[in-house]
């Protein structure tokens, strides 16, 4: 059932390509096993070198106090958490948004999302002195949610939100929103000095405490993710098709716009407003496994979770003993990606 | 639509021409709204500009204002006219019907709202290149304006080259735009973060777009290349309904679209970048004036004439704003056009929606 989906091409022409491709389990699997090597490189590579065995051994056998293993423990090991999170998030909400606005340019990056948790963010250090990441990450939850609503709210006046409505919505959002926190920035040097670093999107000083407050979110959020993925294959086919169908297009868009709200807000004050990610990520999977969102948006998640902890380890590589930030590493990196695949002629439709 | 009642008086008895007459006077109330937008568009660019060319620190009476607009004035009534207000205004004019025109010819070409040049990275090549020049090679002025002239084309370049593939459609250019933007804004931010912090306040400044330091050397440049690339488009213009035709229809009905989206693309290029190298990439000016002005013409329309208005207002009234609103502080026109344009484009968008049709 999941492969008849990606049978024939959307102009109807059978396509050699996309016969080609591996079963999407074995392209999930894959991709697994893929977010697994990175991970544990994460741990094993940075700044300090540190032997693989002492890396075993700081989850295996614990000493208190040793610097090599409190580096894996505390410093390396937040990071890849956080970024699986981040990218895990950043990936689901792509396919999410792709899917529901039927615009293959939506990203939480171009509905107003990041520019709301920017907002808020710098409002946070400019007025009220918040300083550390962790301090952030209510305001940003808040900024993106805001947003998010907002967009929801005058996309959907009187009747359903069209597609190229709600995209030009965030799109005003963001114009609204940029200006005001460009404005914040020029008045006032100390914030821009804060706020330049968070808005790259960075891994880096997070701490597992940012994760173990924000999990509940992540998993809400991609339960109704995964409730909403069979409806997305029916509302692929059009408003009237999916109703006749039997989806009920308002209790649908509604889960979806709560589904989007809460990961996108979690992804942005986790790492901080990373653009282009989960629409690279929600392409190349849909390039991978085809429209079918059932597989579409595990994958765009795993593919998500993947680039970002890649990023971030390349970030701690290339100009060691200094770090580039992992948004900064993932805009450079990704988007050559998305060039690639959109040039094969994959993803690009919906 | 709504239908028209009696709009052919003559013609009660025969259904064809009841249904021509009807079809002849909506056609004519489409162009009589359009020719009214633009009319009201262009009067509110004047009053604009009338107001921006009156009001300031100087004190000056409109009779001394226009005493010194044709040589009359005194000499300090002609420095403060003809130096510091009229460039303001001419540059607000350049800058902004540039970023409209090219906005929506981006918008309309590639048939989506979000593919405007600022979303699709030429603007921020323009920045880059522009940022870049100044924090690592500490460059000024002119040099640049170059800079930001080359780093639009040299992304608008890397787009063509990336996205060409028999010819060049929509989508594909728009995703390769996306990335290069995404490349182009992880570079920026890079530069950003590395630079001392005053200085990547001042990049910040230029990046969000200015008028208030242009001289008459630079206008005229500017001012010279956008009228040349506005006759173009206004001879181009004819072929534009073809642009708003899918590849399939366009392949269908036996047309080539190819050419005119090449032609539409090239002098949306053309217009940005040398707005952008004029004024800084004035935010949102080229993303917002094309859906404001389809809204406000109606759709179905490319509303081309209409778009530039509508920068040319926007980047005027927004400067007016800049200048008085902000008591004592001097605000890039930058950050007043997201803020007055974007409100009301979600404005027109939520109203739009009542109405049922699209925004």
């Amino acid at each position: 059932m999941p492969r008849t989906a990606t049978v024939t091409h959307p102009t109807g022409a059978p396509d050699r390509r996309i016969r080609r491709r591996l079963p999407p389990a074995a392209t999930l699997g894959i991709a697994v096993g893929l977010l697994a090597v990175v991970a544990i490189a994460s741990l094993a590579i940075g700044a300090r070198q540190i032997p693989f065995d002492v890396v075993v051994q700081a989850f295996t056998a614990p000493v208190p106090g040793d610097p090599d293993q409190v580096v894996v423990r505390d410093l390396r090991l937040p990071r890849v958490i956080i970024g699986i999170m981040a990218g895990a998030a950043f990936g689901v909400v792509a396919a999410i948004l792709q899917g529901a606005t039927r615009n293959p340019l939506a990203d939480p990056g171009l509905l107003g999302i990041n520019a709301g948790a920017s907002l808020a963010v710098v409002t946070a250090i400019s007025f009220l002195g918040v300083a550390s990441p962790f301090g952030f990450i209510w305001f940003a939850f808040a900024g993106a949610a805001l947003a998010a609503v907002v967009v929801f709210l005058i996309g959907s006046v009187g009747g359903g939100a069209s597609p190229a409505r709600l995209a030009l919505t965030g799109a005003a959002v963001t114009a609204a929103t940029t200006p005001l926190i460009t404005l914040l920035l020029i008045r006032d040097v100390g914030t821009l000095s804060q706020y330049r670093f968070w808005s790259v999107g960075s891994l880096a000083g997070r701490g597992l405490e940012t994760a173990s407050v924000l999990w509940p979110f992540l998993v809400g959020g991609l339960v109704l993710a995964a409730w909403l993925a069979g409806r997305m294959n029916l509302l692929a086919l059009g408003d009237d098709v999916a109703r006749g169908l039997g989806v009920r297009l308002s209790t649908t868009r509604i889960v979806t716009a709560v589904a989007v709200i809460v990961l996108a807000a979690t992804a942005t004050s986790l790492a901080g407003p990373i653009a282009l990610l989960g629409l690279a990520v929600a392409h190349a999977a849909r390039g991978l496994v085809g429209a079918d969102y059932r597989w579409l948006t595990p994958l765009a998640g795993v593919l998500g979770a993947i680039v970002l902890v890649a990023a971030d380890v390349i970030g701690r590589v290339v100009v060691a003993p200094a770090e580039l930030e992992a948004g900064i590493v993932a805009a450079i990196v990704g988007a050559p990606v998305l060039i690639a695949l959109v040039r094969r002629g994959r993803g690009a439709s919906l | 639509m709504t239908a028209a009642p009696l709009v052919a008086p003559a013609a009660a008895g025969d259904p064809v021409e009841v249904v021509a007459g009807r079809v002849a006077a909506a056609r004519s109330r489409r162009r009589r709204r359009a020719a009214s937008v633009l009319v009201a568009l262009t009067l509110v660019a004047l009053a604009a500009a009338v107001a921006s060319m009156v009001l300031g620190a100087a004190g000056l009476t409109v009779g001394e204002v226009v005493a010194a607009l044709v040589g009359q004035g005194s000499p300090k009534a002609e420095f403060v006219v003809l130096r510091l207000r009229l460039p303001r205004v001419v540059a607000a004019i350049v800058a902004g019907t540039a970023l409209g025109l090219g906005g929506a010819l981006f918008q309309t070409t590639l048939r989506n709202a979000l593919a405007s040049p600022d979303i699709l990275g030429v603007t921020g090549g323009a920045s880059l290149a522009a940022v870049g020049s100044m924090l690592l090679l500490g460059l000024e002025g002119p040099a640049v304006a170059l800079a930001a002239f080359a780093g639009a084309l040299v992304v608008a370049g890397l787009m063509w080259g990336l996205a060409w593939r028999d010819g060049l459609t929509g989508i594909r250019f728009v995703l390769v735009g996306i990335g290069l933007a995404s490349i182009v804004s992880g570079l920026l931010g890079w530069l950003l973060t590395r630079a001392e912090v005053r200085e990547a306040s001042e990049a910040l400044v230029w990046m969000v777009g200015g008028i208030g330091s242009i001289g008459w050397p630079e206008l005229a440049t500017a001012g010279g290349a956008v009228v040349v690339l506005l006759i173009a488009t206004a001879l181009f213009s004819p072929r534009m309904p073809l642009l708003s035709l899918s590849d399939d229809s366009a392949r269908s009905l036996g047309l080539d679209a190819t050419r005119a989206r090449v032609t539409a693309i090239l002098l949306g290029v053309g217009l940005v970048a040398v707005a952008t190298a004029l004024a800084g990439p004035i935010a949102f000016v080229a993303l917002v004036s094309a859906p404001i002005a389809r809204a406000l013409v109606g759709h179905g329309q490319a509303a081309l004439a209409a778009s530039a208005l509508t920068g040319a207002a926007m980047v005027l009234v927004a400067d007016l704003v800049a200048q008085h609103a902000f008591a004592g502080v001097a605000v890039p026109v930058g950050i007043v056009t997201g803020l007055i344009g974007a409100p009301y484009l979600l404005w027109l968008i939520a109203r739009g929606n009542r109405k049922g049709s699209d925004g």
